[in-house]
């Protein structure tokens, strides 16, 4: 036994492939087996994984969910960002750039409609919750955003590592939201083509959550949806701390 | 195969590189759109190479292996996210996390009703 812990701890990447293969082919199974296919079995393995994520988390007491088990590990490197943005690009192979370059100002909308949206939304709730002053504000506010954009912005004002925390919890928490209810909501906002997937992407902006979203929905939109999403982080990191900022202290007196 | 996957990386690489420069000219540590820039080189790439014919099968087994692989890095992603603090760290950032989201899912079916009943 002592030979296989040890070859399983050296070898990390290979265990996740073997890991993730085997959580795919079950959850195949599965839904055509079990639930006729309803629900795809991509959209089955991302909610699994979110659960083992969850299990991974309250096991190993870290922040890298499943992968803070040693044996486990592998999977922070087959998930970490390297490796899904790569692949993101890869997918534009399947992606037309006439179609990209025809969505191109519902993009843009999309987008400023996006980080307004969920800033405005982060700062009411924030206010209604007891914060008054515009650094925990705006940070809380950029936490609804992306976690990125949430510490990008809180470090950028000085806001203290509490709110910081919490700016990166509620981040965290739009990313899995977005994940679990794209492919339960596809239907009813009419999420169907290339443009739609673009006008999501840039609305809703946490990449990975939009990426997994569409992963479970239609695969075939992924490229479209991450083409906008991925500029979501920059241009929230960009406005959040400058003028958001500026405008909510000038409110806040 | 590995001249594909050349492609891949080399478009990926330049991408990352133009967003990181973007991000410094606006002044802010983050990489703005690199993902982006790096799937426009590629598909401009792509136009270019099959114009040459060199798109055949084994040059793109070389990218169709990793977009194919797109779906279990997700699945791999999802798992080693930080779920247990999320659901922890606290009601505002519950709230903060899904209210908007349930609105956001609004605002884009209004917004593709608008569109598509302009055309």
């Amino acid at each position: 036994m002592k030979e296989l812990e040890v070859i399983l701890d050296k070898n990390g990447l290979i265990v996740a492939f073997l890991l993730v293969g085997i959580l795919t082919w079950a959850t195949d199974v599965f839904s055509k087996k079990v639930l006729n296919g309803r629900i795809p079995g991509s959209a089955l393995a991302i909610g699994l994984a979110l659960v083992l994520g969850y299990l991974g988390g309250v096991f190993a007491e870290g922040e890298q969910g499943l992968a803070d088990i040693s044996y486990f590990k592998g999977l922070s490197i087959l998930g970490g960002s390297m490796f899904r943005d790569f692949a993101i690009v890869a997918t534009a192979t399947g992606a037309s750039f006439l179609l990209i370059r025809k969505s191109g100002m519902l993009g843009l909308v999309s987008l400023v409609l996006g980080i307004g949206l969920f800033f405005g939304f982060g700062v009411a709730l924030g206010w209604l919750m007891g914060y008054r002053d515009a650094i925990s504000l705006c940070t809380i506010g950029a936490g609804a955003c992306t976690y990125i954009v949430g510490p990008v912005t809180g470090g950028a004002i000085g806001a203290s590592s509490e709110v910081i925390a919490l700016s990166i919890g509620t981040g965290v928490v739009k990313t899995i939201a977005v994940t679990i209810l794209t492919p339960v909501l596809a239907k009813w906002i009419g999420l169907n083509s290339p443009g739609a997937a673009m006008a999501y992407g840039g609305i809703m902006g946490t990449s990975s959550g939009v990426a997994a979203g569409l992963a479970a929905t239609d695969p075939s939109l992924v490229p479209y949806g991450a083409v906008t999403a991925t500029f979501y982080t920059g241009l929230g990191c960009l406005i959040c701390p400058s003028l958001f900022y500026l405008v909510l202290s000038s409110l806040l007196g | 195969m590995i001249k594909g996957l050349a492609l891949l990386s080399f478009c990926f690489l330049a991408g990352m590189w133009c967003g990181a420069l973007l991000g410094s000219w606006l002044g802010i540590d983050a990489n703005v759109g690199g993902v982006g820039f790096a799937m426009a080189f590629l598909l401009f790439s792509k136009e270019y190479v099959t114009s040459k014919g060199g798109w055949n099968g084994e040059f793109a087994f070389g990218l169709d292996f990793w977009n194919k692989l797109y779906i279990p890095i997700v699945i791999a992603m999802a798992a080693s996210l930080n779920v247990k603090s999320a659901l922890s760290s606290g009601v505002l950032a519950l709230l903060a996390g899904t209210l908007p989201v349930f609105l956001a899912f609004g605002v884009v079916k209004i917004l593709l009703k608008q569109v598509n009943s302009e055309k």
